[in-house]
């Protein structure tokens, strides 16, 4: 089986490789070099070295955005892993047509990211144009707007993840609990959580990196609007996030291509650092069972 | 043995992953691969393609970027390994980011076919680009709206002719305002959407009103920093727009161009402040009973309030102008040139863009457009008005025109202030042309 296995392993192994090599690390290593550069195409850049850096250090809508973006996190990966909890709880403690729930909720999941955008720009302005204003005239409408919808969109899949480690848990330990005296309060917190805790970790995970990257939900909702004209009569836009942010600053006008990909390789270790650190430290709480 | 049988395939599989990729292998004779910018005329483009290659043999691709996806397009394609070879640039500011991309057209047939020199793009006598078609925008009405005004009891003002200036003009726009019932509209302007569909043609042809009279003052044609002497006269005009349209001015920061063009086409506004191309937009379509007949059409100059502006005519200029790419293969290059020759010279290509995509082309052999809009603008310099020319291809940047948008919607809603509007405008058009000219 071995010698099969090693003989066979180049047919599996280097076309995945190979792909993985030109899909994902070239560019990679040609992105971090093209962020030292000055550049309109990638195939020709002149090396400038850490002039786009210092470029991005120096740019207000920069930080702005970050700050907005953490803000968001927070919020968003709060609300959608407690609700989807609470579904999948509820929908594991056999309830009628607990089946029918979970293919409904499961739903919103399957709408991309551009046209549901879309679709909740027509549902709020559609209640806000009565009091006179829109979503893309506040950044608090604008904001909750955006937690809105990553909500709907991300507690059917989150929710999934929730109910298959709530199953997961055997019932012989709720069993203990139970002639041991434990309360259902207590078994939630002392036996539930603690045995799904691989399942917190996924979906922090998958939440805090999902906010961070959001991107097509953003353009299409609120496409950074409304704005406000700071110094240099250049404009921060109040809901724009990290991803739109740089999109915006490479296309801005023909010297900002290297400050958007400067900013770019920001982002990639910014969302490394945080997703890193989240998974060591929900890792810890784990159990074995 | 076999270990090398499976290396061997898997290289063979990968190859034939990536080559499978590519276009279409080219013929030695060169082909032509244009990056059009002009989703509208993609159908007759295509067709146009198609004719030439059974004419010619010579294969033509023609790509079409997606609705505000050009730059990006045009970035990704011209990495390849098979670039376009026609692609085109907006105007001076656009040509400084491919300036290094463009062959020199200063000894082609196609610029020898220009009617006049003015509609190429040149810089220290090398000629870049050239214009492919001449375009006009102005305010566009309905006739049949307008003449219903006129003949009415409340209006002041009892023919097109009276109107020469600001003021003539605002008095006509609100009287139909006050009297939209009377007269079964919803409003005398389409709304003013700010979505990114439509916000164009304030943030940028608007716009290129202060700017060309600020121009025409100091006497230059492009600037790094503006004054914004004609600031108040922007207000007074959008201020205009906003109140008196269809929709109260709190709602225009989601309308989209299709909600003005269905306004205009189904008579709930009497203007439109828009160009020849919305044409084939508006005409009379008879599936859907929609539309304006071609006698319906009219249109006035976009009158601010400025000093002499009886003598103006309609903004008339060209943001499209096709580029050659210096770094296609000679025999490409070559064959470049011979299809846009062949477009501009040929009765098929002649006749395509005129009638086809209703194009004003600046060439010796263009035949007219087929287009009620392009007559009306004739007129206008037939009677001696003097035509606007599209400043707004000196603006510094697309972020200078997304924050004086944004501006423009936030002051209508009233969140925002006209000092904001000012500050973009102004100091923004320093700081954008700043950081774009390193």
């Amino acid at each position: 089986m071995k010698r099969l296995l090693s003989r066979w392993f180049p047919i599996f192994f280097l076309p995945t490789a190979l792909s993985f090599i030109i899909g994902f690390l070239y560019p990679f290593i040609s992105g971090i070099y093209l962020s030292f550069c000055s550049f309109i195409t990638t195939s020709d850049a002149t090396f400038i070295g850490i002039e786009n850096y210092k470029a991005v250090f120096s740019d207000p809508s920069f930080l702005y955005s970050f700050l907005f973006t953490i803000a968001f996190a927070l919020v968003s990966v709060v609300l959608i892993n407690l609700i989807a909890f609470m579904i999948a709880y509820a929908l594991t403690s056999g309830i009628r047509g607990a089946n029918l729930f979970r293919t409904v909720f499961f739903m919103p999941n399957l709408i991309g990211g551009i046209v549901l955008g879309y679709i909740w720009q027509l549902i709020f302005d559609g209640i806000l144009s009565r009091y006179g204003t829109s979503i893309s005239l506040n950044p608090t409408y604008g904001f909750w707007g955006l937690i809105i919808l990553m909500c709907w969109q991300q507690i059917g899949y989150m929710m999934i993840i929730y109910i298959a480690g709530l199953q997961s848990v055997p019932e012989d330990i709720y069993e203990a609990a139970r002639i041991d005296g434990a309360g259902k309060w207590q078994i939630l917190k002392k036996v539930t959580v603690p045995m799904v805790m691989p399942s917190i970790t996924i979906c922090t995970f998958l939440t805090l990196t999902n906010s961070f990257k959001l991107f097509d939900q953003n353009l299409s909702l609120t496409a950074g609007q409304p704005g406000t004209v700071g110094a240099g009569g250049r404009t921060v836009y109040l809901t724009e996030m990290l991803a739109l942010n740089i999109y915006n600053t490479f296309y801005r006008n023909n010297n900002t291509r290297g400050i958007g990909q400067a900013k770019a390789v920001i982002f990639f270790l910014i969302v490394t650092v945080i997703a890193l650190s989240q998974l060591y430290f929900t890792r810890r709480k784990e159990v074995q069972q | 043995m076999k270990k090398t049988t499976s290396l061997i395939i898997v290289m063979l599989l990968s190859i034939g992953i990536f080559s499978s990729c590519r276009r279409q292998q080219q013929t030695a004779a060169g082909s032509v691969y244009y990056l059009n910018f002009k989703p509208e005329q993609d159908a007759a483009w295509q067709e146009l393609a198609r004719e030439y290659t059974e004419e010619t043999g010579v294969q033509v691709t023609v790509l079409t970027a997606s609705e505000g996806n050009y730059e990006a397009t045009l970035t990704s394609e011209i990495g390849k390994n098979d670039p376009p070879t026609l692609f085109q640039v907006n105007g001076p500011v656009g040509l400084q980011n491919w300036k290094n991309y463009c062959y020199d057209l200063s000894s082609s047939a196609v610029y020898s076919e220009l009617t006049d020199k003015n509609f190429a793009l040149t810089e220290n006598n090398m000629v870049y680009g050239i214009a492919y078609v001449i375009e006009t925008y102005g305010i566009i009405y309905n006739k049949t709206l307008l003449n219903k005004y006129f003949a009415s009891t409340f209006s002041t003002i009892k023919s097109v002719d009276e109107i020469n200036g600001f003021d003539s003009f605002a008095t006509v726009v609100r009287e139909i305002q006050a009297n939209k019932e009377s007269l079964g509209v919803s409003g005398a302007f389409t709304s003013a959407g700010m979505d990114s569909s439509s916000d164009w043609r304030f943030k940028t042809h608007l716009a290129n009103m202060p700017i060309y009279y600020e121009y025409k003052d100091e006497n230059i044609t492009s600037t790094s920093a503006i004054k914004g002497t004609y600031l108040d006269n922007y207000k007074q005009i959008w201020d205009l727009y906003i109140e008196n349209a269809t929709v109260p001015k709190t709602a225009i920061a989601t309308k989209t161009a299709t909600d003005a063009q269905t306004e205009f086409k189904t008579g709930r506004a009497v203007f439109y402040q828009n160009g020849t191309w919305e044409y084939s937009n508006c005409k009379f379509d008879p599936a859907s009973g929609e539309g304006l007949l071609d006698a319906e059409f009219g249109m006035l100059p976009i009158y601010i309030g400025a000093p002499g502006e009886e003598n103006q005519g309609l903004c008339t200029g060209s943001e499209n102008y096709w580029c050659v790419n210096k770094n296609a293969s000679p025999e490409d290059i070559e064959a470049t040139l011979q299809f846009i020759n062949w477009v501009v010279t040929s009765d098929t290509g002649t006749e395509s863009l005129a009638e086809d995509m209703n194009f004003v082309s600046p060439f010796k052999n263009a035949e007219s457009a087929d287009n009620p809009l392009v007559d009306i603008a004739n007129e206008y310099i037939e009677d001696g008005k003097i035509s606007v020319s599209w400043n707004f291809s000196t603006i510094p940047s697309d972020a200078w025109k997304n924050g004086v948008g944004t501006a423009l919607t936030q002051y209508a809603a009233g969140s925002g202030s006209w000092e904001s509007v000012r500050k973009a405008f102004v100091e923004g058009w320093a700081s954008e042309y700043a950081a774009a000219n390193r």
